[in-house]
């Protein structure tokens, strides 16, 4: 049976991870490639690098990164963060990465998704929505929420579907960093919407929420609340396996 | 242990080369008849649509070459790579494959594709799988499957020396490594007592 997947998400500037603070259980708490096998060998099904860096130097640092990453941690490998082009994505999957998540540069450029997953197959291309709820309606935001654009979730969702999009990632602006549940309407939307994977992001505070969110869709994606240890991706998986929700445990040992 | 990875031009093989890697095989990604022939084992990967790369593959002169090699020596394909070890595909334009296992491939029933994800083959281990299509072969051929939506997915095939993956077992952690290792040392115990 197919699992539902927890996805912890890891901010990166300047090739460290920021935001990773109580790592107790590691040498080097801002050391990508610690971080990842710490959490590899917590049954994360994926990671994700968001890749926050600002200067120019942004794309060779996170293609070491995700080389570096990519020579010890064997599950799948999503980078997203200022992806500009073709030769962007080229690059960033010969380093490693096994999918890309395009966000502004999807709603900039369209037919650059449907070119994407043409040259890299689908399964490599995830769109980024960040959504919120305004004025009775779900709107598309780009540049990291700084934008509203007149796209509506739902119709752009299918759009993306239809040029090749093989994942949605969904994050809520509403609930963003708030920790009190995703915004299960708009999974619910969504899930009506379209039939390629959904991973919800943003609001989740406690493993509970994110059995609300598995119950609607296929995976989440997890932040704060991991990074704080306010929770740790076992347990969250626990929970939703009590609540029936079918989850990957990793039972071969790590070397 | 030297595996060749074929190289056409189908998808990300540079994961495959780091996980064999990481189990202590010396990888070369190639598409160079002699290296071919030298190699202890051979490794077909593949993402993409079985058309275009029957057709990569044809382009590139090494098909003769392969159904020869996987008669003398262990030949993993993975994802797409099981994919064109089989006879034929409905996969846009009808197309023949490498022909080396009976059995051709279909696009699955189940309404949600593609197929992504973990799931559970074998002692209910997971591992990593992302496709539309799957192959329908007789079921001495496969080692184990996978249930999707009540479908029954071939996830290890084999015949003779081929063996085919439909899931990736290089993105499949600490388990889909073990498949592979378990794989290296079928190849090693072949080389040292096969021929």
């Amino acid at each position: 049976m197919l699992k539902r997947r927890i996805i912890p998400c890891l901010d990166v500037k300047d090739g460290r991870v920021v935001k990773g603070i109580e790592f107790v259980a590691l040498r080097d708490i801002g050391d990508p490639v610690e971080i990842a096998k710490y959490y590899d060998a917590s049954g994360a099904d994926e990671l994700v690098f968001l890749d926050i860096t600002a200067s120019t130097e942004r794309r060779q640092t996170m293609l070491d990164v995700v080389s570096a990453v990519a020579r010890k941690v064997f599950i799948p490998l999503t980078v997203g963060g200022g992806i500009r082009s073709l030769e962007d994505i080229s690059s960033l999957l010969k380093a490693g990465a096994d999918k890309v998540s395009l966000n502004t540069l999807a709603v900039e450029s369209p037919d650059l998704i449907k070119q994407a997953a043409d040259r890299f197959g689908s399964q490599c291309i995830v769109i980024a929505i960040d959504v919120k709820f305004e004025d009775d309606e779900y709107f598309v935001y780009t540049y990291g929420g700084k934008h509203r654009t007149e796209l509506r979730a739902v119709d752009w969702a299918k759009q993306v579907a239809a040029l090749g999009a093989g994942e949605l990632l969904v994050t809520s602006m509403n609930q963003d960093g708030r920790q009190s549940g995703y915004d299960l309407r708009i999974l619910d939307l969504l899930r009506d919407a379209v039939d390629i994977p959904i991973i919800a992001s943003g609001g989740a505070g406690n493993a509970n929420h994110v059995v609300d969110a598995l119950e609607k869709v296929d995976a989440a994606l997890l932040a704060s609340i991991l990074h704080d240890r306010k929770t740790t991706v076992e347990e969250v998986k626990h929970v939703c396996s009590e609540h029936n929700l079918p989850m990957r445990f990793v039972t071969t040992p790590t070397d | 242990m030297k595996v060749a990875v074929i190289d056409y031009g189908m998808g990300n093989v540079f994961n495959v080369e780091r996980a064999l890697q990481a189990i202590g095989c010396y990888v070369t990604i190639t598409n160079d008849p002699v290296v071919i022939e030298a190699a202890d084992a051979i490794l077909l990967p593949g993402v993409g649509a079985f058309p275009q790369a029957m057709q990569s593959l044809n382009e590139t002169g090494l098909i003769p070459l392969l159904k020869r090699s996987a008669q003398e020596k262990p030949f993993l394909g993975i994802c797409l790579g099981m994919q064109l070890l089989f006879e034929s595909s409905t996969e846009g334009i009808p197309t023949e494959g490498l022909g080396l296992i009976e059995g051709r491939v279909e696009r699955m029933r189940a309404k949600r594709l593609p197929h992504v994800g973990w799931n559970s083959i074998l002692r209910d281990e997971d591992v990593y799988f992302v496709h539309s299509y799957h192959v329908v072969t007789d079921p001495v051929n496969v080692i184990a499957s996978a249930d999707y939506m009540g479908e029954d997915v071939p996830a290890i095939v084999q015949k003779g020396l081929v063996t085919g993956m439909q899931f990736h077992p290089e993105k499949s952690g600490a388990f889909g490594l073990s498949l592979l290792k378990e794989w290296k040392e079928a190849v090693e115990r072949e080389i040292t007592t096969g021929h």
